[in-house]
């Protein structure tokens, strides 16, 4: 049995000796295949004595198998070598930057629109729109704004056809919703307005959100509640709000909201004007004749309104200090709102 | 409105500084825009006389003046060529520190010695007029301090007034505001009764005492014209933003500052016989003060007299009859003409004035007498003159309504309770006559008070004189219901999202365009609607294509060395229809450069049609609904091969293709843009999914590659392919085009897979290939085409 021994301390030199999988293969099949040493000395069984034949046969299976298992573990070293040399030549750049489109981005007074209406969607506003050519009824009559009225005249009015013009606020969606639904109402009108004047701090095109609340027991506290609430989440700061009188032909109490300047906190800067406070919001109650117009009973139902220029918040909100920008539409610009 | 702040404490003692009386202005909705030093700060700056003018030995444009300062005579070079000899003009001594931090001190000008300096209002910044010296009331004494002879410790108050408040466009209503706001008493300058000197008069009728409820006129005469208005009067002026000019003028300026009645001065020789207020007739015609002629029209109200108009009443007077600083005759004019006769003529006409502004506002119907006293009074303080009797024309008084206020309604628009003392006070303290009584109040407004008519007008009145900051800040009370969500509706966000995530940014650009700009790349044939007063002639239309206004903001960044471009924009378009408008919302963008951003393993390639179309496909995906079908077409903007007409379920669903090479060269665009444009309400409206069985079957995919001609589109394969193939398949796609070698030219391969599947049964061999034969022979009968091995 010296000779199983010899064979297999060869094999298992063999074995270690292969330095691939294929050559692996080829000491398996030599020394257990078939034809194989160690399994031909199987078949050599016969030729020892009778008695002998079990001890032999035995050894030789020990042998074999101590070989097979000796491939196996060599086999599973030769795998794992060969997979990792091949992860390592598959390794890539982790540096390169990714392939194929890059995301472009909305417009910052999108940006700023879709958080306004965010915002007020939580409170159960809904968001709806209206014409941009409008009649000078909606745009002006039913608010309260007869012909001649010094107010009208302020608005510096596009004038499309006779009878028609492009709207100066979207204030008249709050009549077109009264129209067309019983009240109690909660909207916002997000859309686009006009006014025939461009300089360093106007263009001829801009944007504003109107808000109209009709219901049965709204005061002006609520008026106070709704827009601080709004003032303080748009900026997501607890910031001072004011409610100062003023004038809107459609409102009445009418009052422009201030709101402690985001750029100094109050301390007076150049874009206050020094004041500390920040004009960003015009609003007030449903004025009785703007009821009138629209066949709501004023002692029933009563209301308020807001309305503001959504390119200023959005100027104070991401610092931005020249209107004209919105409207070049330059990519370095837009792109900054992605 | 602009005062002088040392006026208002005149008017009434209100104990507050600066600071607090414009918070507390702005808090009751006066807003208070600027407060301002009447005159910055400088020193040693004294009245001057200038005693004696010489020329200069050796410069031409320069004189040497000899000034008295009150103690000594210096001699000073001066270059204004309006010095004379007795003008007082303020000198500067040596010494004297100008606003502009620069110290005066003995110089040589051309060799001759100066000591110090006369001054022009632009050096003591006291007027951006700078031209020449500032001539100095004579009655000024030299020697005395420019700040006090001027009274120049003062501040400019600027408010911006809201159009409802005409009656704080007078130092009157701004003392009442005061008043009702701190409680302290308001006084009123004295007027004193005008005494009768003169015999001239000169009669009014007024045609209708609607247009005109109140007319008061006097004529004085023998006017002293070598007077000149004091010192206190011109600063007054000044500080309001008025020029003084003649005693008459100047003080009919002042009555309107001080009062808030516009005034307006006669010259008397030039009005012949009476004068009436009428409306003016077609034809008539009437040379202007700033020597404008207007063809008028019964729109416009004028003064006239026996020869035709002298004035447009309220707006601006007549050349002929003006008033100048030699007019010793005058006829006085305060007349209250009604707002809505005046309102929007003036800015018809572009002149308005201050006093159309405050005749648009509604001036107090009741202060014409008292106004034209205190002119009277003013005038003869001045310059002397005798005066006439009055003439009055005025209609019966307008009766002033009478408002309820419910105290109930009080409480509930402002959203709490006031004491009824409180109310009562401050409704008094507006001047309102007030009546207590169970419900609330009974109020009567004053003359003034034009703007209150209504319960809510008392309401603000009320919130407004208590403080806004008074009233509680509280949620809103939760009536809300759950409300619809239209599911099969693609909000506008995620069509926006959708574009975003394939690179686009959001533009927004003008709804008004150029006209040629929008006819070039317009599939209208009607011209765009355009704006009768557009801001400029590159945005003069109504667009009708989204196109016209991203194609600029290419430019625009193609100009600004941008490589690569994707835009889109939403927006309306408005298209002409009849006499109407369609106003449309539609979502395009446009696209060039390269397909993908600049990356490092070469795979650039310019943007071409399938790249555009894929985003087109892309969105109309996102209602889960029929894909778009795509027909070749012909639009005018468009490239004649690459242009495709899109519909969705049989709806126009717009165009997408390459802008075409010449109408990009007009636009001065680089060739090879593309562009799309969608109407939001078919990619808006999509499908709520309908779940159908999935089968458990395997499919079965058969490819089949077809030569047919160039002509033949690959879409109309794949339709016929599709209906031939039966309701076994369950796709049909294209997954090559060939053209070259094995393909005769001017043909071209197109290779479909079939997806075969069923959903009760493994599908067999025979299945596919009588799937796939009647494919292959329809193909060959519509389209001629040949199968390739």
């Amino acid at each position: 049995m010296k000779e199983v021994e010899q064979l297999t301390r060869e094999a298992e030199q063999a074995v270690d000796d292969a330095e691939d999988l294929r050559s692996l293969d080829a000491v398996r099949v030599a020394w257990l295949g078939k034809k194989g040493r160690l399994t031909s000395l199987l078949k050599s069984l016969g030729d020892l004595p009778k008695e002998e034949r079990p001890q032999a046969g035995q050894a030789i299976n020990e042998a074999k198998q101590a070989v097979q298992a000796r491939i196996e573990a060599r086999r599973e070293h030769l795998e794992r070598a060969a997979r990792e040399e091949r992860m390592a030549r598959e390794s890539v750049d982790v540096t390169l930057a990714g392939r194929g489109q890059r995301r472009g981005g909305l417009h910052p007074v999108t940006r700023t629109l879709e958080r306004i209406e965010e915002i007020f969607r939580q409170a159960g506003f809904g968001v709806v729109d209206g014409p941009e050519v409008e009649d000078e009824f909606h745009n002006f009559e039913a608010l309260n704004m007869p012909e001649h009225h010094p107010a009208r005249a302020m608005q510096d009015t596009f004038f499309v056809r006779p009878g028609e013009v492009l709207r100066t606020h979207t204030s008249p969606v709050q009549i077109r919703s009264m129209q067309h639904s019983e009240p109690p109402l909660r909207i916002i009108a997000p859309g686009r307005v006009y006014r025939c004047d461009s300089d360093v701090t106007h263009t001829p095109m801009f944007h504003q959100v109107e808000g109209l609340l009709v219901d049965r027991e709204v005061s002006m506290s609520h008026l106070k509640g709704v827009l601080t609430d709004f003032l303080r989440h748009f900026f997501e700061s607890d910031l001072a709000v004011r409610f100062r009188p003023s004038y809107f032909p459609f409102t009445e109490p009418s009052a422009e909201v201030d709101m402690e300047c985001v750029i100094c906190g109050g301390q007076g800067c150049r874009v206050c004007s020094g004041t500390g406070w920040l004009e960003v919001l015009g609003c007030g109650m449903v004025h009785p004749e703007v009821f009138r117009h629209v066949d709501i009973d004023s002692e029933t139902w009563r209301g308020y309104a807001f309305g503001m220029g959504v390119e200023r918040l959005a100027m104070l909100r991401y610092g931005v200090d020249d209107l004209r920008l919105f409207f070049e539409n330059d990519l370095r610009f837009l792109r900054q709102f992605a | 409105m602009r005062f002088s702040a040392n006026w208002l404490t005149e008017w009434i003692d209100h104990g507050l500084t600066d600071q607090e009386l414009a918070d507390r202005l702005t808090m009751a909705g006066l807003e208070v825009d600027a407060i301002e030093a009447a005159a910055p700060e400088f020193s040693g700056v004294v009245v001057g006389e200038v005693l004696a003018v010489e020329p200069h030995p050796d410069a031409d444009k320069l004189s040497v003046c000899r000034v008295s300062d009150g103690e000594g005579e210096h001699d000073v070079v001066c270059g204004a060529d309006n010095v004379h000899v007795g003008m007082r003009a303020p000198y500067a001594q040596v010494g004297a520190e100008l606003p502009d931090g620069t110290r005066i001190r003995k110089a040589k000008l051309r060799g001759v010695a100066s000591s110090g300096m006369l001054c022009s209002p632009r050096e003591l910044r006291l007027s951006e007029e700078g031209a020449g010296l500032m001539a100095l009331p004579q009655s000024l004494h030299a020697g005395t301090d420019l700040r006090t002879a001027l009274a120049l410790d003062d501040r400019v108050i600027e408010l911006d007034l809201t159009p409802n408040r005409g009656d704080c466009l007078g130092m009157i209503g701004i003392a009442r505001e005061v008043g009702a706001l701190t409680g302290k008493p308001v006084c009123r300058p004295p007027v004193e009764e005008v005494g009768t000197e003169s015999e001239r008069k000169v009669g009014v009728s007024v045609e209708d005492a609607g247009d005109c409820p109140a007319y008061a006129g006097r004529v004085i005469e023998g006017i002293d014209t070598r007077a000149e208005s004091p010192v206190w009067l011109q600063e007054r002026l000044r500080r309001a933003g008025l020029r003084p000019i003649s005693p008459v003028v100047d003080v009919t300026n002042y009555v309107m500052l001080e009062l808030g009645q516009p005034m307006h001065g006669f010259r008397l020789e030039a009005l012949q016989g009476d004068i009436s207020v009428r409306r003016a007739r077609k034809g008539e015609r009437l040379i202007l003060l700033d020597d404008r002629e207007l063809e008028l029209d019964p729109e416009l109200l004028v003064i006239a007299d026996e020869s035709g108009p002298v004035a447009l009443a309220g707006i601006m007077g007549g050349r002929e009859t003006g008033v100048d600083a030699r007019t010793a005759d005058v006829f006085l004019e305060s007349a209250c003409f009604a707002p809505t006769t005046i309102a929007g003529k003036a800015r018809s006409l572009g002149m308005q004035t201050d006093s159309s502004h405050r005749f648009e506002r509604g001036v107090d119907p009741e202060i014409q007498e008292r106004a034209l006293d205190r002119a009277t009074n003013l005038i003869q303080q001045i310059a002397g003159g005798r005066a006439g009797e009055r003439t009055l024309v005025r209609g019966s008084p307008v009766a002033r309504p009478e408002i309820r206020l419910r105290r109930d309604r009080l409480r509930a628009v402002l959203g709490f309770e006031l004491p009824d003392d409180r109310v009562s006070e401050i409704l008094k303290s507006l001047w309102l006559e007030v009546i207590l009584d169970d419900a609330g109040w009974k109020v009567t407004p004053p003359s003034f008070r034009h703007d209150l008519g209504i319960e809510e007008d008392l309401i603000e009145e009320v919130a407004r004189i208590h403080g806004y900051d008074q009233v509680p800040v509280e949620s809103l009370p939760a009536h809300v219901r759950p409300g619809p969500v239209p599911e099969a509706e693609i909000p506008l966000s995620r069509l926006r999202q959708c574009l975003v995530e394939r690179g686009y940014q959001e533009a927004i650009t003008y709804s008004f365009v150029d006209e040629t700009a929008d006819q070039l790349l317009s599939e209208q044939t009607e011209p765009a609607i355009p704006l009768e007063n557009p801001i400029s002639s590159d945005l003069a239309v109504l667009r009708t294509s989204l196109w016209p206004g991203l194609l600029a903001a290419l430019a625009h960044n193609v100009r600004r060395q941008q490589g690569r471009v994707r835009l889109f924009e939403s927006g309306l378009k408005f298209i002409p229809q009849d006499d109407d408008i369609k106003q449309e919302k539609w979502v395009a963008g446009v696209a060039w450069g390269a397909s993908e951003p600049e990356q490092w393993d070469g795979r650039d390639r310019p943007v071409d049609f399938y790249d555009i179309k894929a985003d087109v496909e892309a969105l109309i995906a996102l209602g889960d609904g029929p894909a778009g079908d795509y027909t070749a077409d012909r639009h005018p903007a468009l490239h004649p091969g690459q242009t495709a007409r899109i519909s969705v379920a049989g709806q126009e669903a717009g165009w997408v293709g390459r802008l075409n090479p010449e109408t990009a060269g007009r636009l001065d665009l680089p060739e090879d843009v593309y562009v799309f444009e969608l109407p939001l309400a078919v990619v808006a409206s999509g499908r709520i999914p309908s779940y159908t069985q999935v089968s458990r079957y395997p499919a079965v995919r058969r490819d089949l590659a077809f030569v047919v001609d160039e002509s033949v589109p690959a879409g109309d394969l794949v339709a016929v392919a599709r209906e031939a193939a039966g309701e076994l398949a369950t796709d049909v796609r294209v997954f090559d085009v060939y053209r070259g070698k094995g393909v005769d030219s001017g043909r071209k391969s197109i290779a479909l897979g079939l997806i075969l599947q069923d959903s009760s049964r493994t599908l067999t061999d025979e299945d596919a290939d009588k799937a796939v034969a009647a494919v292959c022979r329809q193909l060959e009968g519509r389209f001629s085409a040949t199968v390739r091995d």
